[in-house]
Order: C-alpha cells, then sequence, then structure tokens
C-alpha cells in the first residue's frame, strides 16, 4: 500500500472526534478567564459540562458507526460490536463519574478546569485500548489511559495523601508497563508479527505452528501487565492504597471506567489471537481469579475506610469476571458484558453515595460514620443498602444475576472448583456488605451529614438504583446487546 | 571468530530487564533510583525489539521502539512531575517516607 492512500477513517470516528474536542476543551480552558477564584469556579464548570456533552455526542457516534467487524489503520484498528458494547461501558461509566464529581472538586478548591479534560483524556486512551488489533496501538492506548490516570490520582496537589497515591501508582503502574511491553517484544520476535489477525491464523489449531517457549513467555508477561491494570490478585498491592489516597471522584472513575477497559482488552487479548492456545493461559487465568476472590472476600472484612474497602470489594468483583474469561468461551465472554454491565451502575451509585458523607464541609470516609444514617438521610441510606445487597448478590437485584451468568459459564464448562470458590467467596463478602447495612440502621447515630445532595449525585443514586431494582424486569435490554457483543468476539 | 547473534541481544536485553525489577524492589533509598530503574526496563524492551526487527528483517519492530521512546519520555516528565509535587508537600523523596497509607 502507498504511504499516500488515506486510510478508511469511519470506523475511528467516535475516537477521532473526541480527540478533537479534548484538543478544543483545552484551548477553551486555557483561554477562558480565571484570573480570579470565582472566575475559575466558572471556567472549570464550564469545562465539566463540555466535557460531559463531548462524552455523550461520542457515544452516540460510536452507536452510528456501529454494525460488523471493520478494521482500519492497516489492521491495528478494530470495531465490532464487542468493541461498541464495551465503548458504550467506559463511556457512560467515565460520564456518571464526571457528573457526580463537581461539588467535591468544587469544595476542596479542586476546581480546575483540567480535571475534566483529563478524564476524558483517558476515556480516549480506553476507546483505543477497547479496539486495538495490534500490540503497538494496544500499548499505545494503554499508556494514553494511565499516564492521565497518574495525574488525576495525584490530582489534589497540596494534599499529601493523594500525591502519594499518584506517585505509588506511577512508578507501580510503569513496572506493569514495562512488563506488557516485554511481552510484546517477545511475541513480536518470536511469531514474526504485532498484529491480532495475523497471530490468530498463526496460533490457529490446524496450523502448522506449535507455540514456541518465547510465545508463552510473552504470553504470561502480558497477562501479569493486564492484571495489574484491572488489579487482580498477585498484582492488587497498590489498589487499596490508591482509592484510599486519591480524592473520592477520582476513585469512583478508578473503580469503573480503567476496569471495565482493562478487562475488555482482557477478553479481546485472550480470546482473539490466543484464542486457541487457551490451555497454555487457562490455568493462570484460573488462579488470578481464584486468588481475587478470595483475598476481595477476606481482606475487605477488616477494613474501616470505606474507600479501602471498595477497594478490596473491586478485586473481589474482578475475581468474579475473570471466571468468565477462565471458561474461555463464548456463554464466559456473555458472562463477563452482563457483569461488567451491572458492576458499571453498582460502583457509579455506590459512590455517589460515599460522596454525601460530608460533615460540615468535609469529607469523611469511616464506616462507623455511616451510623444513623437510616434516621437523618432515609432515602439515601435505602440507595445505599440497594447497592450493598445487589454487590452481595442478593436476588432479584441486579448484582445477583451478573454473578449468575459467569458462575453459570463456568459450571457449563465443568469447571466446578472456581463456581463452587466464587460462591463461598461470595458468601463470606456478603458478610461486609451487610456489615455496612447494619451500621447504617441498627447503630447508635452519631453527627448527621450535611443534609444537601447536589441535582447530579441524586440523578445518579436516583438512576443506578431504579436500575439495580428494575433490573429483572427488562433484562433484555442488557442481555441482547451483550450476546450480541460476545458473539461477534468470536463470530470473527 | 566469535559471532554475536540475536541469542547474546536477547541475553543483554533480559538481563537490564531484571536489574530494572530488581532496582525498583530491592532499591530502599530514593524515587529518582525507581524512576532509572523504570528507564532501564524500557530500554530492554527497546533492544529487545530492534534485535528482533533486524533479525527477522521486519521493520514493524524499529517503529514500535520508536513509539516506546516516545511514551518512555511522556512517563518520565509525568513521573518527575508528580515526584516534585509530592517533594513540596513531604518534603523528602526516600522511599521509606512514602508510608502514610499501611501497605
Amino acid at each position: 500500500m502507498p504511504l499516500s492512500e488515506m486510510p478508511n477513517l469511519v470506523p475511528a470516528l467516535p475516537e477521532l472526534f473526541l480527540a478533537v474536542a479534548i484538543l478544543a476543551l483545552l484551548m477553551i480552558g486555557v483561554f477562558l478567564k480565571s484570573d480570579t477564584a470565582d472566575n475559575a469556579m466558572r471556567t472549570s464548570r464550564q469545562i465539566w459540562m463540555l466535557s460531559i456533552l463531548t462524552l455523550v455526542l461520542t457515544a452516540l457516534l460510536v452507536l452510528t458507526v456501529s454494525g460488523e467487524r471493520l478494521y482500519t489503520f492497516n489492521g491495528m484498528f478494530v470495531t465490532d460490536q464487542f468493541a461498541v458494547f464495551m465503548k458504550i461501558l467506559i463511556l457512560g461509566g467515565a460520564g456518571l463519574t464526571l457528573l457526580i464529581s463537581r461539588d467535591y472538586l468544587e469544595m476542596n478548591s479542586m476546581g480546575r478546569f483540567e480535571y475534566g479534560i483529563l478524564c476524558i483524556f483517558a476515556t480516549l486512551g480506553m476507546l483505543m485500548m477497547v479496539s486495538a488489533n495490534d500490540l503497538i496501538s494496544l500499548y499505545v492506548g494503554l499508556e494514553m489511559q494511565s499516564l492521565s490516570l497518574y495525574v488525576l490520582a495525584a490530582f489534589r496537589r497540596d494534599e499529601q495523601r493523594s500525591t502519594e497515591a499518584g506517585l505509588k501508582y506511577f512508578v507501580l503502574g510503569a513496572l506493569a508497563s514495562g512488563m506488557l511491553l516485554y511481552g510484546s517484544s517477545l511475541i513480536y520476535g518470536f511469531s514474526g508479527t504485532t498484529n491480532f489477525t495475523v497471530m490468530a491464523e498463526m496460533f490457529a489449531h490446524g496450523g502448522d505452528y506449535a507455540p514456541s517457549l518465547g510465545v508463552i513467555i510473552g504470553i504470561v508477561f502480558i497477562l501479569a501487565g493486564l492484571a495489574f491494570k484491572v488489579s487482580a490478585v498477585p498484582f492488587h498491592m497498590w489498589t487499596p492504597d490508591v482509592y484510599e489516597g486519591a480524592p473520592t471522584p477520582v476513585t469512583a472513575f478508578f473503580a469503573v471506567a480503567p476496569k471495565i477497559a482493562g478487562l475488555a482488552l482482557f477478553l479481546r487479548v485472550m480470546t482473539g489471537p490466543f484464542g486457541d492456545l487457551v490451555d497454555q493461559w487457562q490455568q493462570i487465568i484460573v488462579f488470578v481469579s481464584i486468588a481475587s476472590m478470595v483475598l476481595g472476600a477476606f481482606a475487605a472484612i477488616n477494613q474501616t475506610n470505606i474507600k479501602r474497602m471498595m477497594a478490596y470489594s473491586s478485586i473481589g468483583h474482578v475475581g468474579y469476571a475473570l471466571i468468565g474469561l477462565a471458561v474461555g468461551t463464548e456463554t464466559g465472554v456473555y458472562g463477563v458484558l452482563v457483569y461488567l454491565g451491572i458492576y458499571m451502575f453498582m460502583t457509579v451509585g455506590t459512590f455517589a453515595c460515599i460522596l454525601c458523607m460530608r460533615r460540615g464541609e468535609r469529607m469523611v470516609e469511616d464506616i462507623s460514620d455511616l451510623a444513623g444514617l437510616s434516621k437523618s438521610q432515609p432515602l439515601l441510606a435505602m440507595a445505599l443498602t440497594i447497592f450493598m445487597f445487589s454487590m452481595a448478590g442478593i436476588p432479584p437485584l441486579a448484582g445477583f444475576f451478573g454473578k449468575f451468568y459467569v458462575f453459570m459459564a463456568a459450571v457449563e464448562a465443568q469447571l466446578y472448583g472456581l463456581a463452587v470458590i466464587g460462591l463461598v467467596t461470595s458468601v463470606v463478602g456478603a458478610f461486609y456488605y451487610l456489615r455496612i447495612i447494619r451500621v447504617v440502621y441498627f447503630d447508635e447515630a452519631g453527627d448527621p451529614f450535611d443534609k444537601a445532595v447536589s441535582r447530579p449525585i441524586a440523578f445518579v443514586v436516583t438512576l443506578s438504583a431504579a436500575i439495580m431494582v428494575f433490573f429483572i424486569l427488562y433484562p433484555a435490554l442488557l442481555l441482547d446487546p451483550a450476546a450480541a457483543a460476545a458473539s461477534a468476539l468470536f463470530g470473527g | 571468530m566469535f559471532e554475536i547473534g540475536l541469542s547474546h541481544y536477547l541475553s543483554v536485553a533480559g538481563i537490564l530487564f531484571a536489574i530494572g525489577i530488581f532496582g525498583i524492589f530491592i532499591n530502599r533509598k530514593n524515587v529518582i533510583v525507581i524512576m532509572m530503574s523504570i528507564e532501564l526496563m524500557l530500554l530492554a524492551v527497546n533492544i529487545n525489539l530492534v534485535a528482533f526487527s533486524t533479525h527477522l528483517n521486519d521493520l514493524v519492530g524499529q517503529v514500535f521502539a520508536i513509539f516506546v521512546l516516545t511514551v518512555a519520555a511522556a512517563e518520565a516528565a509525568v513521573g518527575l512531575a508528580i515526584l516534585v509535587v509530592y517533594f513540596r508537600n513531604r518534603g523528602s523523596i526516600a522511599v521509606e517516607d512514602i508510608n502514610m497509607m499501611k501497605g
């Protein structure tokens, strides 16, 4: 192909739009007045609104471009039903977390316009990851996401805990990127290509190619790097510290969007190019999944800080989602997609509740501070109860169905051990979710929280709680797209 | 005469990569040294990529190496910026002082 030939830009339209919009927003932010505190606040609020608008428009573009599988940029970029499903989840998660972040930012004098821009920059990186069809585009997308996230973690730059979180995240994140990269270089060297499509043909059963040791070591390194990004167990050590130290809206963002993008990448890489090497990596994923579920369940019990508890809870959730990947079939992937869709709303809702934990304009983060919430703010207490029950996986709430589909996939694939351990750990996990409900309803009331709940937070809490409760009435809204996405990943 | 081939390059890259990893975990003194270790890991990957690229007679590896160099520069900039902010708050960049939160 001559270099002058124009690549087909249509499949990458949402990403291109987002990139151009980010640059425009950056210029707008710089040129709007922010000489006084009032002006800076107004600028940051305008950019915040425009960022959310940008995400909504990008989501619309993603939906219009959707459809059959398309490659572009010399096969480095792919869009299909799977990518569309994941991108909508990521954009939704990013948009909702951005929505609930405004008041916290303004209250803690973090109201700088770069916040929204960094968030959507990270989102752009995630969209690139989801559509990556080449080791190079995978790496560039991943780094684009990670570099923005490092800065976001340290965004409250006058506070020691936030900068420490940023530093820890940066060091361990760079280590993980290095491992992923080393694995990529080995795979490139021993397979001779960086393209996923070519790799998939090369490793397919019936081909004359037996995977060499170099390729297998490369896969292990890539697994380690990806496991770090989704905070699965042997590589989870950064999660509690970063979740605790980072500003709460940033923690909410971390818990939702990068997790979904990381798991999307996991699914794409493991079932795509390495799909026929399932015997080589299945054991590792099974181990990672079990370890994540067990640690997520047991380590959360002793936590007193609610953000730290949510960190361990998210490690556990990643473990459940990885069950579906360990199965490695279409049903398994279907289970993961349903799980992620429900997880997104559940987590955003919970963090919206956490953002309401304010006393006299200050955030409080201890679980014991929730005592007496049922008397001072019964509606908020009700919503938090719904989220906690849903996280524990109690029917008929949505969280139950997420777990149900991955466990069913595991049973179908005769991975009974995995399903049983998953059930046991969700019972253990239910203990600490129910403990929060006990504190909310039965503990001696402390000082009540500030009553004022801003409109965006109220909206997100209501929306997520409604989805948790009414999912059972309209499950097809999530299940059908998830099924289409899962079959697109395998249908080719 | 002793011929230098692919395996030699891979060994050097492997050793550099291992030094980088150990530099991060064993080093207990200074965060700057950790940043240097990270750079070392990325450079090891670059040696790998370029060695494979010439061995396979395929340019993709060298293109990949250019991308890695670019991203490594951006990463160092972000890392140093975070480090400066941290130093302003804490007044120290010793590894043993990064302990506000347990873990």
